[in-house]
């Protein structure tokens, strides 16, 4: 095992972060804690990268335990925290030549593993980090994060804020990285991206509410879920929530999704309900489940 | 080694990059030295004076010339009649009308007395009594020679006699109360700044799940500073000989160990105030609330300790500032060496032990 937590829990002050949480990471595995702003995801990152002490529990990291082999882990693992730290007043090149001299090596050393991610903002490098694109920024401080060939790669958000087509690169980088063996954990708000973990935890108020494949997430929703599309989008929200079947209903995208309590639902009936409602260009269409709408299903 | 190296450079980078921070390093001891040399100061140079001579003969003209060859005077106008006096005054032409009685030296043989009268405008009183001192100056030091010159016997005068700075230069007393705060602000202020910037940022989060020792990154903060704080000492001290032709008496060796020992104080503050803010506005409010003020006020630079209340006098005790004052002029002004000076500077390495010490301790390896 690359990553174990057995039974964390921490608190703040006021607030219970993490309430019990277990899971494992195998090695050399892309493993996604998915879960809403203030789930607890930064928490987890922070006990895992030795910053901070759980109350209860135990954590081992790349066979480390964090609070008496801390050290060890502090060479082992690359961590890219949630909001963007590295130099500002610093260039790209300088930033990367930084990091890669507090580990202990060069960037000759390990370009190797950086190349595919650094050739893309290499003819930046006499820019200083302020001045970098979001998503430039981000591959900046992957590269930084990974100068020193961490066994573990911790990344904490890491395409909050950026633009959807960086967004798929970094993905398709992190890809790439697991096939050079590196274990990579990361987290996201953005549902879209579970799917391209090999597993996910799904993670609200401090607690995990399921860990498995996407696939397997997704296989297990219990119902069929409907598309539901009419002009006036706000108040076909209300007719469905007033309509006496209805399961769930939400926004989704430029749907609404709908799912029916019975097991025989026939989109016909809504769709005449709906036009009684004075509803205009009503679309009743079948589509696939999502994690999301198991996140919806799971968070109720 | 190399870690620690690289991790200086880059501090050099953000000290060089951040014009704000350059200019507090390098701008702020010329500019202070400069308004205390010159602005502020209780030196009167070529003050505007009128005369009043009623009795316009010998004596009060041979006065009046020696007032007018003195360079702190120039006399402006001769004026004729009492009234006057207050126009000359109103139009803000002088700052002293000097009255000379009637039949002065009749007076002045014949009575053994004559009067002379200083008249200053004191909506700036430090300026007037010191107008009234130099005046008072020059006529004591003419009636020292008529003295002589007729012989007369148990004439009672007044002496006074300005040891260390006999010309009452007031930029000599600024320039160790000036050197100290500059020393101070550099060295705690920027380093607790540097610091905490770290914090803010989220660096500080890499840095600590580095391989990099939480004591590597405190002395690689503190190295660049210690730097940049001995040339700003040597600024200083070069400033205040060639612009304000200040001797320092003392040796300069021992001068620059002082100034090392009492930058590490300073520094050590810095870091200790850096492990107990969050944030770099909190770093500087602390600085400037909990060490400038102080330092500023109790410290003997501006007011002096003996003249203050006792618990205040107990309290400037624990302000290093105050013993770095009394080495520096020690040093600066009287020339001792480290024979008269050892107290002040084992009370200084004592504190600067207690706050390594004691920020070590609360130098936080985690996030908590």
């Amino acid at each position: 095992m690359s990553i174990s937590l057995q039974h964390i829990s921490k608190s703040f002050k006021t607030v219970n972060a993490v309430n019990d949480v277990s899971f494992e990471v195998k090695e050399g595995e892309l493993f996604g804690l998915i879960g809403p702003d203030g789930a607890g995801k930064t928490t987890i990152f922070r006990i895992l990268t030795t910053l901070l002490f759980a109350d209860k529990g135990t954590v081992t990291v790349a066979g480390f335990d964090v609070v008496d082999d801390y050290k060890e882990i502090r060479n082992h693992v690359g961590y890219m925290p949630g909001k963007f730290s590295l130099y500002q007043d610093l260039t790209v090149e300088e930033n990367l030549d930084f990091f890669a001299t507090i580990f202990g090596t060069t960037i000759e050393e390990n370009y190797e593993l950086i190349k595919d991610i650094y050739v893309q903002i290499e003819p930046f490098k006499n820019r200083r980090a302020g001045a970098l694109s979001g998503g430039m920024k981000q591959k900046l401080a992957l590269s930084c994060a990974l100068i020193h060939k961490p066994k573990v790669l911790f990344l904490d958000e890491p395409t909050t804020g950026v633009d959807p087509v960086s967004r798929k690169e970094f993905w398709e980088m992190l890809k790439r990285l697991q096939q050079k063996g590196i274990t990579i954990l990361v987290s996201t708000p953005y549902m879209d991206e579970a799917e391209l973990c090999d597993r996910i935890a799904l993670i609200q108020h401090g607690k995990i509410l399921q860990i498995d494949t996407p696939q397997e997430i997704i296989k297990h929703y219990p119902k069929k879920i409907f598309d539901v599309k009419a002009d006036n989008m706000y108040r076909l929200l209300e007719s469905l929530k007033s309509y006496e079947h209805h399961y769930s209903v939400y926004p989704f995208g430029e749907f609404v999704h709908y799912t029916d309590k019975r097991e025989d639902f026939n989109p016909q009936e809504l769709q005449q309900y709906l036009e009684a409602k004075n509803h205009q260009n009503i679309k009743i269409e079948i589509t696939k489940t999502t994690i999301e709408d198991t996140f919806m299903e799971l968070a109720k | 080694m190399k870690r620690f190296i690289g991790f200086i450079k880059k501090e050099f980078y953000h000290i060089f990059r951040d014009k704000r921070s350059l200019f507090i390093l390098f701008g702020m001891p010329v500019a202070q030295i400069l308004l205390f040399g010159f602005a502020i100061t209780n030196e009167i140079n070529n003050v505007d004076i009128a005369i009043f001579d009623k009795s316009n003969d010998a004596t009060t003209q041979e006065i009046i010339h020696k007032i007018s060859a003195s360079k702190y005077f120039s006399i402006k106008q001769h004026i004729t009649n009492e009234a006057e006096i207050e126009t000359v005054f109103q139009k803000g032409k002088v700052l002293a009308v000097l009255v000379f009685e009637k039949d002065f030296k009749k007076n002045l043989t014949k009575e053994n007395s004559a009067k002379v009268h200083i008249i200053t405008d004191a909506t700036d009183p430090n300026t007037a009594n010191s107008i009234t001192n130099y005046i008072s100056a020059i006529i004591g030091s003419y009636k020292m020679e008529i003295n002589k010159n007729v012989n007369l016997e148990y004439q009672i005068e007044t002496k006074s006699r300005m040891v260390y700075n006999p010309e009452l230069k007031s930029v000599f007393m600024f320039v160790p109360g000036v050197m100290t705060i500059i020393l101070m602000l550099v060295s705690a202020m920027m380093t607790s700044i540097s610091i905490t910037r770290e914090k803010e940022l989220g660096t500080m989060e890499i840095l600590l799940v580095s391989p990099l020792k939480p004591f590597q990154v405190i002395v690689g903060k503190v190295i660049p500073y210690i730097f940049l704080s001995i040339i700003n000492a040597i600024v200083i001290v070069l400033l205040s000989i060639f612009i304000f032709k200040m001797p320092i008496q003392g040796s300069l060796f021992l001068l620059a160990l002082e100034s090392v020992l009492f930058i590490i104080t300073s520094l050590s503050l810095g870091i200790l105030i850096s492990t107990v803010s969050a944030t770099q506005q909190t770093a500087m409010m602390i600085s400037l609330m909990g060490l400038m003020l102080p330092t500023i006020l109790l410290s003997g630079f501006i007011f002096p300790i003996s003249s203050m209340p006792l618990p205040l006098q107990i309290i400037s005790n624990i302000i290093p500032a105050k013993w770095f004052i009394i080495i520096l002029k020690g040093i600066m002004l009287k020339g001792v060496g480290l024979a008269f000076i050892w107290k002040e500077t084992l009370i200084l390495a004592g504190m600067t032990l207690f706050f390594i010490a004691l920020s070590i301790k609360k130098y936080k390896i985690r996030l908590e």
